[in-house]
């Protein structure tokens, strides 16, 4: 994985993937450019984490291929060790559940896990825990075990966890399910941060508050579990169809003046009129 | 996956019930098997996930991991080896100074240890105290079952009684190995367990055994997480105490599910740390050093050894 300068970060082609014979990913093509915010749409069951788990090599396509940086990601090729210490130091993935993500002794320790498996020096880790718990504003959890905080606080520490690794592509699945406002806003500005300093995001999510913060691009996964759309964010935002069709917004019914009408409705913009209820 | 708003709620579902909280008088109360599995989970959790006690500053605390765990293992050696009751008991006294010297509350580390012990050891050794499993000099006779009675084929001995020697065999195992059990404790309370992991594996522990009870810590962390997870669940749905037959299918049910949920969960924890960088080889901040003040301590825990071992074989 020394290869500078390519364009692509991933790359795939026609990947399925089945849990036993349950399929979570029917075809997908896609690519991922260096530096780009991608954010991946879909509802609960689309394939986004299945996604996620694949460009982080941990699951592998049962048909179709997978390119990083230009190689051939394969269960063989992070079998070798050099191989997949270079691949983990450049890919950092924050797990939806964080009780999955958070499993030191210590705030402090979950967050030296990384860089420390990852062969950095002991300075240098210390130095880099130090550093993510500061910006993070972590730093009165330090000592503390992980398992006990809150779930905005136990989000906080998975993405410290990861950041201090430093990579240059972060994955994040679901990064605000269950947050409060505060800490989302907080997430957004990191997020956004972070892309202009040249990393790469890709993001899954069904939030479209979120998308439209963080996005360069968005990707639509259907409910079939294969691409169902694509685009910048107002292009597959104000595509009603598509989102609607993908489960991403519902139709209800309101009241304006006594006669009722439906229309398809999310929580991403007002439109136009006060609901009754 | 579309979720379908309902055209109608049902009527129930629009009236108000129930009126304010008033108190019923009646108290609800847990069933056993309730009780029991949360119990155990919080105990476990409290002494195994509270790295407090390592965390003070005690004399096993401030040790080299790696001199500890060899100074601990030896002392272990020994209480196997030894075959008289006054030199173990003699060995329990310096655990329990070690213990104390490291602050590590007397009363209960010893209460959970006798308790615990006893009862899973004393249940397999209780048999060999009588003399129909294995003759002796009779202590005290519990029944005359007179000359030449028989149970079956198998012959009677005259009166049923506790021997001295079966009593003595018994006092030793339980004895040997509470001062096992108490050495191991003492190991895991005063060590951080990824300083402990780095330590077994800085002694050449093979990576594959090490990477299994790292594994198996995480498994059971997570397992008593979901049990108490669940307990809370059932608690927020349950206002009556069940019948006992109920009760203990929905334990048996909620075993297995856990055992489902964990599975997920576990594999994800794997693919987490994998994610991360893990290979099998597990990693800690802390150097490992040694210093003279480890000496003295070290020294008592091996002469203490070989005198436990010498002085067994001097009473022959
Ligand atoms: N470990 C698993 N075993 C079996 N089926 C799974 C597993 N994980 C996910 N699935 C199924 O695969 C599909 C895609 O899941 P997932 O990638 O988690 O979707 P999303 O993250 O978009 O909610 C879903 O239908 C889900 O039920
Ligand atoms: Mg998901």
């Amino acid at each position: 994985m020394a290869e500078t300068g390519e364009e692509l970060v991933f790359e795939l082609r026609d990947v399925h993937f089945s849990y036993r014979d349950h399929v979570a990913l029917d075809g997908l093509s896609m690519s991922v450019q260096r530096g780009e915010r991608l954010v991946l749409l879909g509802a609960n069951g689309s394939g986004k984490s299945t996604l996620l788990k694949l460009l982080d090599g941990l699951i592998f396509p049962d048909r179709g291929s997978i390119h990083a940086f230009g190689r051939k990601l394969t269960a063989e090729a992070l079998a070798d060790e050099g191989l997949a210490r270079s691949f983990r130091r450049r890919v950092g993935f924050v797990f939806q559940n964080s009780d999955a993500q958070l499993f030191s002794a210590s705030v402090r320790d979950e967050v030296a896990f990384g860089p420390l498996h990852l062969g950095l020096e002991h300075r240098e880790v210390e130095r880099r825990v130090a550093d993510t718990l500061h910006i993070m504003g972590l730093e009165h959890l330090a000592d503390r075990p992980p398992y006990h905080l809150s779930g905005g606080e136990k989000k906080k520490v998975a993405l410290a966890s990861v950041l201090a690794i430093n990579p240059e592509v972060l994955l994040l699945d679901e990064p605000t399910a269950g947050l409060d406002p505060k800490t989302v806003g907080f997430l957004e500005r990191l997020l956004n941060q972070l892309a202009e300093a040249g990393k790469t995001v890709v993001t899954a999510t069904q939030d479209l508050d979120l998308a439209a913060a963080i996005a360069d691009r968005l990707l639509v996964l259907g409910e079939d579990h294969r691409r169902a759309g694509e685009g910048t964010p107002p292009e597959v935002l104000a595509d009603r169809r598509l989102l609607l069709e993908s489960n991403l917004v519902h139709d209800h019914p309101h009241r304006h003046d006594g006669r009722e009408h439906r229309h398809p409705h999310s929580h991403l913009e007002d439109h136009g009129h006060r609901h009754r209820d | 996956m579309t979720a379908e708003a309902p055209t109608s709620l049902p009527a129930w579902m629009l009236e108000t019930e129930g009126g304010g909280i008033a108190p019923s008088g009646r108290r609800r109360r847990r069933g056993a098997a309730e009780r029991t599995l949360d119990g155990v989970a919080r105990a476990l959790e409290r002494s195994l996930f509270s790295e407090e006690l390592a965390a003070r500053a005690g004399t096993l605390q401030e040790m080299d991991p790696r001199l500890k765990t060899v100074c601990l293992a030896v002392l272990l050696l020994a209480a196997l080896l030894v075959r008289h009751l006054p030199v173990l008991a003699a060995m329990y006294a310096l655990v329990l100074v070690l213990a104390w010297a490291s602050l590590v509350p007397l009363g209960r580390f010893a209460g959970r240890v006798w308790l615990f012990v006893p009862l899973f050891t004393g249940l397999i050794v209780l048999p060999s105290i009588f003399n129909l499993f294995r003759p002796g000099d009779p202590l005290l006779v519990l029944w005359h079952f007179g000359e030449g009675a028989s149970l079956g084929p198998w012959q009677l001995p005259a009166e049923l009684a506790v021997t001295r020697q079966g009593l003595q065999g018994a006092l030793l195992l339980v004895t040997r190995t509470a001062v096992s059990v108490s050495l191991v404790v003492l190991l895991v309370l005063t060590t951080r367990w990824s300083v402990l992991m780095g330590a077994l594996r800085a002694l050449r522990l093979p990576r594959v055994f090490v990477l299994v009870l790292a594994m198996t810590y995480r498994y059971i962390h997570l397992l008593l997480g979901l049990v108490t997870e669940m307990h809370l669940a059932r608690l927020s749905r349950t206002a009556t105490r069940l019948p006992a037959r109920r009760e203990r299918r929905l334990a048996a049910a909620g075993i297995g599910t856990v055992l489902e949920k964990s599975q997920v969960l576990g594999t994800e924890i794997h693919e987490a740390m994998i994610s991360r960088g893990y290979s099998g080889e597990p990693l800690t901040l802390s150097t490992f050093s040694l210093r003279p003040a480890d000496l003295p301590p070290a020294a008592l825990m091996l002469l203490s050894a070989a005198a436990a071992w010498g002085g067994d074989r001097l009473l022959g």
